[in-house]
């Protein structure tokens, strides 16, 4: 690995700052890495070097040209952005058939501001169909592979993004989080990884999948480096009538050492059967760690977690199936020639759309039909009502609750084969979070005995990222989990 | 709760989607055994609660009403194949073309 792939986004913004190393030199190392790496791991669906090199050199020029306290802290700094957020010029194609030739003739918000800060942008990172999948297999451009174990997923929607940055082909790179999509691949891939509260970042430009539940977030080694990079992308979005208009967060982090007079909750609801063994004892023993900065523990009691793996597999495909109903071989995407309406619109679904798509689309179609509408969308959504209000409740009495992320590590490529059913049980920990549109951050606690990587997740009340970030950032001053790389 | 083969087919009608055989057979098994699990929801009283459709913030809000520029259609135009001049060609949604 070179020196410089090897430092985090911090580290690298510091070098940048201090005019030590210029954002050309980075980027190519960059490139080169992503060069030498991609063909084993297939983090990206479609990379732009010389566009890449080209904000690189814009970059190095601004900062030549100006006075360091002008210039934005993320100036120079390379990024990947997963595929479902629209870059304009850059084909997105979703991870989706659909969209394989799709441009984009405008760019998602939270990237434009990025890209106005002079982030250079590397590629887009590959991701299950639509961000529905926990594996990245959905993705009809082939599956990503884990770098600590190229047998097994980098978990997923967000997993080539968070396998980038796990192998340091990228400092950092954006996701989203409808269920767990940026939590999940995060842990799976021993990186840190921040699902915002609903309404932080604007969604416009990322294309919609559940549109009450995505969110856009970020992965990178540390919590201090999300810090570096959430408050420029956040914040109040004209275009989003659902952001919420709050300046962005704070971009310092209190200078926290310890956990003193943090109140974290433990919920024995996220402990229970079909958590793995050495996953439970990890992050047990990161609680305690907390504990011993000084954090208090307290036992707290989210009675409905068990019913939001019913409620969010009701409510993300009867979104999913409004949000999809726009690809209809007309506008944009695949468009066959057939000069009968019926037949293009049926013709470029049943060619474009995979298989998860397709059972997600009829899912929430039959959930939002007359007759099974009170029964299935109506009565998740009650249930909905009952899982935020077991967060409002909770955190009444505490500051954070603790979980595990996954109640697994990273599982064979194939693992789970035909089973839609035991793919969704992965995502029993992260989706009440999107459900209740509160933040959660995941970061890494240990080791598996396979030598793979097992996350925690801190999640906190709404518009509370910057306490979660300052948080980790103490846990992670006194650890080093976050610091471990894959051998490759 | 088993799906007939019978509302599979009425389903991916309703979402334009032409199933093979296998297909329907698989989704028909996959659907039915999604909403076994989901149906555990109806186990729980929640009569008198509200529902939650989406998450508002507080503070989020409708922007003013103010004129801006959009897209040129060009723009919107850029990844059509078929297009005629500034706008979508589609086929005809009533009766056939030389009618």
């Amino acid at each position: 690995m070179s020196e410089l792939t090897s430092l985090t986004p911090r580290e690298l913004t510091s070098l940048l700052s201090a005019r030590k190393i210029s954002s050309v030199e980075i980027t190519r190392a960059c490139l080169d890495r992503i060069q030498s790496l991609e063909g084993n791991l297939h983090a990206f669906i479609t990379l732009a070097p010389d566009a890449a090199l080209e904000q690189a050199r814009l970059a190095d020029k601004k900062r030549a040209e100006s006075r360091t306290d002008e210039l934005s802290p993320l100036l120079g700094l390379p990024i990947a952005v997963k595929d479902v957020l629209s870059v304009e010029g850059i084909r997105c194609t979703c991870g989706s058939k659909i969209l394989e030739d799709y441009i984009p003739p405008y760019t998602a918000t939270s990237v434009q501001r990025l890209v106005d800060a002079g982030v250079v942008i590397l590629g887009k990172t590959n991701t299950d169909e639509f961000a529905m999948g926990s594996s990245t297999e959905n993705s009809a451009y082939g599956v990503t592979r884990n770098p600590w174990d190229s047998t097994r997923v980098p978990g997923g929607s967000s997993g080539g993004s968070a396998a980038a940055v796990a192998a340091r082909m990228s400092p950092a790179a954006l996701g989203t989080d409808t269920g767990g999509s940026v939590r999940q691949p995060a842990s799976f891939c021993g990186v840190s990884g921040l699902k915002p509260t609903y309404g932080r970042v604007s969604r416009y430009g990322l294309i919609a999948y559940g549109s009450s539940l995505d969110s856009v977030g970020v992965l990178a080694p540390s919590a201090e480096d999300i810090a570096t990079i959430l408050p420029v992308m956040a914040g109040y979005d004209p275009h989003d009538a659902t952001s919420a208009k709050l300046g962005a967060p704070r971009a310092n982090l209190d200078g926290r050492e310890d956990l003193r007079g943090i109140r974290v909750g433990f919920p024995e609801e996220y402990f229970s059967e079909g958590l793995q063994a050495d996953v439970e004892k990890a992050v047990r023993e990161a609680i305690a760690r907390m504990e011993a900065l000084g954090a208090e523990i307290r036992p707290v009691n989210l009675p409905h977690t068990k019913y939001a793996l019913p409620v969010y597999y009701l409510i993300a495909p009867a979104e999913a199936s409004a949000n999809l109903s726009r690809y209809d071989g007309i506008r944009f995407g695949l468009q066959p020639d057939s000069e009968e309406l019926l037949e293009r619109f049926v013709s470029a679904r049943s060619t474009g759309f995979g298989a998860e798509v397709k059972r997600r689309i009829m899912l929430g179609t039959y959930a939002l039909s007359a007759g099974y509408y009170d029964a299935f969308y109506g009565q998740a959504q009650k249930v909905r009502t009952l899982i935020k209000r077991d967060f409002e409740s909770v955190f009444g009495e505490v500051d954070m609750v603790a979980g595990p992320v996954a109640p697994t590590t990273a599982f064979k490529i194939g693992g789970h084969g035909n089973d839609p059913l035991a793919m969704y049980l992965e995502d029993i920990y992260t989706l009440p979070a999107n459900l209740a549109g509160i933040p959660a951050l995941a970061f890494p606690v240990g080791f598996d005995q396979a030598g793979l990587p097992i996350g925690m997740q801190l999640m906190g009340a709404p518009f509370n990222e910057n306490l979660l970030l300052g948080c980790v950032h103490a846990f992670q001053q006194h650890t080093d989990w976050h610091k471990q790389k894959p051998a490759i | 709760m088993a799906l007939t083969r019978k509302e599979v087919e009425h389903i991916a009608a309703l979402v334009r989607l032409k199933l093979s055989d296998t297909e329907l057979v698989e989704f028909q098994h996959q659907l039915s055994s999604i909403l076994d699990h989901v149906r555990s929801l109806q186990e729980l009283d929640t009569h008198g609660v509200e529902p939650t459709s989406g998450i508002l913030s507080a503070n989020a809000g409708l922007r003013p009403d103010e004129p801006s520029v959009g897209l040129t259609p060009a723009r919107v135009l850029q990844n059509a194949r078929h297009k005629n001049q500034d706008q979508f060609r589609v086929p005809p949604v009533f009766g056939a073309r030389d009618e």
